[in-house]
């Protein structure tokens, strides 16, 4: 399926190598291993240079994102209010490191700079949206929530 | 030319020169650890940093070259300063384990703190922490010891043009490894350890098998016998500091049996073993249109390569078995019949130059009636170790002959360690057998040398036969396209994976002396102009065997203990691939 992608790129010319690994990302929301060693063979390049470079670049996720991602504002206003301990009380309570996602797929924490809610700080987004001036003790409800309304549409789609 | 002074010496040098070659021709040595001779320089480590007068900042000498009228100080307290802080900041973040580690005295960075008189720990940081990667019959990995100068990656991507490794990620936790940090097993290197030889420090070394060699000695029920590659012979001599080149045969064989083994054979008798079954092939691929052109398959470096990559052409690689893994097999069949041992109780050791080797005397495709025609590898370095534990002063040793008859050998044998050896040995035999009588000439200039592809053609009965030797394994790419095209000239090709053959394998004695390897062949192709029989047909050992066990070159018996078969690798490697989801 990503060797439709390659069409609009030359074969051996390893200067594409960012550009397919971002094509092949928008397709699957992450690089699989697969398409990692087709890139490769592609451009003539081994595969170990290819994940190289898509480790060293944070855009790149070696893994498939949950169905809902958590993005914790790690930036300056957020660090002052304390948004470490944030992340970490949402590390506790999805039992995952961030950057990692659920074993049952619902959930990825990702670390984010800024999400330019700093008069809210400390902020974390959930699916695009914003929960605003958090303490720790809140996070087990939310997450909750999120867990109790993916549940309700499965049993939805299911009656369906 | 251009003119300069280092540390006030007026110098002439040419343009293009970096600083730091010119600085080593007028006897200036300028510590280094990412710069690989004759690759492009990175400029990583900063260890070769000079001071430069009018340049602000300190220069990398490794990369920079020289100009006119340029004032260049190599030891200025500055320069000092910042390479001591350097490796400082390496030592911190080293396990510093000198006392248990297989490279201790042998390690640049153990040298460099040496160097810089390091004696407190100034910086106190978090180490890094990666697990050490055992995964493969032949190296291990063990990334807390790399510093990140990225020898091994280059010399695995640009030399062997198989970059099996890597660096992933980045700041504090990159890491060379192999994609998705699976094991070397499962990756595309072929364990030929040329990475080895260029590591600074422990962070790549061979898997030790000397425990598993003294136990066996040490069961009173084995019959514990070992063979000796013929590069050895030629290389194991450094490690005691002999001139480069000495031939340490006689002295191996007597250490050999100090060590406790039975008995000591020579891998040059399998040599010529293997010369006798892969003429008689390529002759018959000849005669009776077989397919061609054909592979030499004393490599397993190269074997691995072809079964990972190309498993289409596998048809074209000789199904000989490798020397050691023929004297293994000769040994546990016609050698146990004839002395009435139980092939059960016979324990194989190869000395080799070579880590693939381990891997390959693990293949199951390499074993009579399962059992390994090999038991155990030993590296030269590994022997040299057990050599030392045992208290055997190898310069004071007397030379012994090997042990017969798996240690009768030709000269043609000899050169088996060194590129374009196994096909001039092959050249000579098959040129006997077609027309009846011997070459004039045995020597083939054209196949010497280090050159990447090396080709000739001879004339044997009329028939032009087109020859290739290609010795590391990253100059095969063409010639196997070309075949894939239908369009190769060649009948026969003599491959070797690492750059030079056996004689610079994976498995030799570390140091960066540039001329060992030119010292090592002399010393091989001295034996075979010594030896009384340059010829492998003539051995007398090798005919009685024909003449009591196999009946002739690639007859049903020989098939069945010699030849072997091999394995598409890339549907293996495919297979350990995730599904898409």
């Amino acid at each position: 399926m990503h060797n439709k992608l390659f069409e609009k790129y030359d074969r051996g010319n390893r200067s594409h190598l960012i550009g397919l690994l971002q094509d092949v990302q928008d397709v699957y929301g992450y690089i699989p291993e697969i398409a990692m060693i087709d890139i490769g063979e592609f451009l003539e390049l081994p595969t170990s240079s290819v994940f190289g470079v898509a480790t060293f670049y944070n855009q790149f996720r070696l893994t498939p994102l949950g169905k809902n991602v958590i993005n914790v504002c790690r930036g300056t206003a957020c660090h002052v209010k304390d948004s470490a301990n944030i992340l970490f009380a949402l590390e506790n309570e999805l039992g995952i490191k961030v950057g990692m996602t659920t074993r049952d797929k619902e959930f990825t924490i990702e670390q984010v700079a800024c999400i330019g809610a700093c008069s809210i700080a400390p902020v974390i987004s959930i699916n695009g949206e914003y929960f605003g001036r958090l303490k720790t003790k809140d996070i087990p409800k939310l997450i909750a929530e999120f867990k109790k309304k993916d549940e309700m549409v499965e049993n939805i789609e299911g009656e369906e | 030319m251009v003119e300069l002074t280092i540390n006030n010496i007026k110098v002439e040098a040419n343009e293009g020169d970096t600083i730091l070659d010119v600085a080593k021709a007028v006897g200036i040595k300028i510590p280094t650890l990412c710069h690989l001779k004759d690759h492009f320089p990175t400029g990583a480590c900063r260890m070769c940093v000079v001071e430069v007068e009018g340049m602000r900042g300190l220069t990398p000498s490794c990369a920079y070259p020289v100009q006119n009228g340029m004032v260049v100080k190599t030891n200025t307290s500055r320069v000092i300063t910042a390479r001591k802080t350097i490796v400082e900041l390496l030592v911190e973040n080293h396990p510093q384990d000198c006392l248990i580690c297989v490279r201790n005295k042998n390690c640049e960075l153990q040298d460099l703190s040496n160097i810089y008189g390091l004696r407190e720990h100034r910086y106190c940081g978090e180490k890094k922490n990666h697990a050490i990667d055992i995964s493969s019959a032949s190296m291990e990995r063990d990334p807390a010891k790399c510093i990140l100068c990225g020898r091994c990656v280059r010399t695995c991507a640009e030399v062997q043009k198989i970059g099996a490794i890597d660096f992933t990620n980045r700041g504090f936790i990159s890491n060379v490894t192999t994609p998705y940090n699976k094991g070397l097993n499962v990756s595309d290197c072929i364990l030929c350890g040329q990475c080895i030889l260029v590591c600074p420090t422990a962070a790549l070394r061979e898997k030790s098998h000397t425990k598993e060699i003294e136990n066996a000695i040490q069961n009173e029920r084995k019959h514990v016998f070992v063979q000796v590659a013929p590069a050895v012979r030629a290389s194991l001599g450094e490690e005691y500091n002999l001139p480069l080149g000495t031939n340490v045969t006689g002295k191996i064989v007597s250490g050999l049996r100090r060590l406790g083994f039975e008995k000591v054979f020579d891998t040059n008798f399998a040599a010529d073993l293997t010369i006798m079954e892969e003429s008689t092939e390529l002759i018959n691929r000849v005669t009776n249109v077989g397919t061609l052109p054909m592979f030499t398959s004393c490599c397993p470096g190269w074997v691995k390569y072809i079964e990972q990559n190309k498993p289409e052409l596998l048809k074209h690689v000789s199904s000989c078995k490798s020397p050691h893994e023929m004297e293994g097999a000769v040994l546990k069949t016609y050698y146990a019949a004839k002395m009435n041992i139980n092939p059960e109780d016979i324990y194989v050791v190869s000395v080799m130059p070579c880590t693939v080797k381990k891997y390959e005397s693990e293949r199951p495709e390499l074993s009579e009636n399962y059992l390994a025609d090999v038991d155990a590898v030993l590296t030269t370095r590994e022997l040299v170790r057990m050599f030392r534990m045992h208290g055997i002063e190898f310069e004071d040793l007397n030379d012994d002959d090997f042990d017969n008859p798996l240690g009768e050998s030709s000269g043609a044998a000899a050169i088996f360690g060194t590129s374009g050896g196994v096909m001039q040995a092959a050249l000579r035999t098959a040129y006997f057998t077609l027309t009846g009588h011997n070459l004039d000439e045995l020597n083939f200039e054209e196949l010497r040398g280090n050159a990447g592809i090396k080709e000739s053609t001879v004339n044997i009965n009329g028939l032009e036969v087109k020859i290739a030797v290609v010795n590391g394994i990253g100059n095969i790419g063409n010639i196997l396209d070309e075949i894939v095209e239908g369009k190769s000239p060649y009948h026969f090709i003599e491959v070797m994976a690492c750059p030079n053959g056996c004689i610079n394998g994976g498995g030799q004695p570390i140091h960066q002396k540039t001329d060992k390897v030119i010292e090592r062949v002399k010393a091989l192709y001295k034996i075979d102009e010594d030896a009384k029989n340059r010829l492998s047909h003539e051995n007398e050992s090798i005919k009685k065997l024909y003449s009591d066990f196999f009946i002739e070159p690639n007859s049903h018996l020989a098939h069945e203990i010699l030849h072997t078969n091999y394995v598409n690798r890339k549907e293996i490697l495919r297979a350990n691939v995730q599904p898409l989801k």
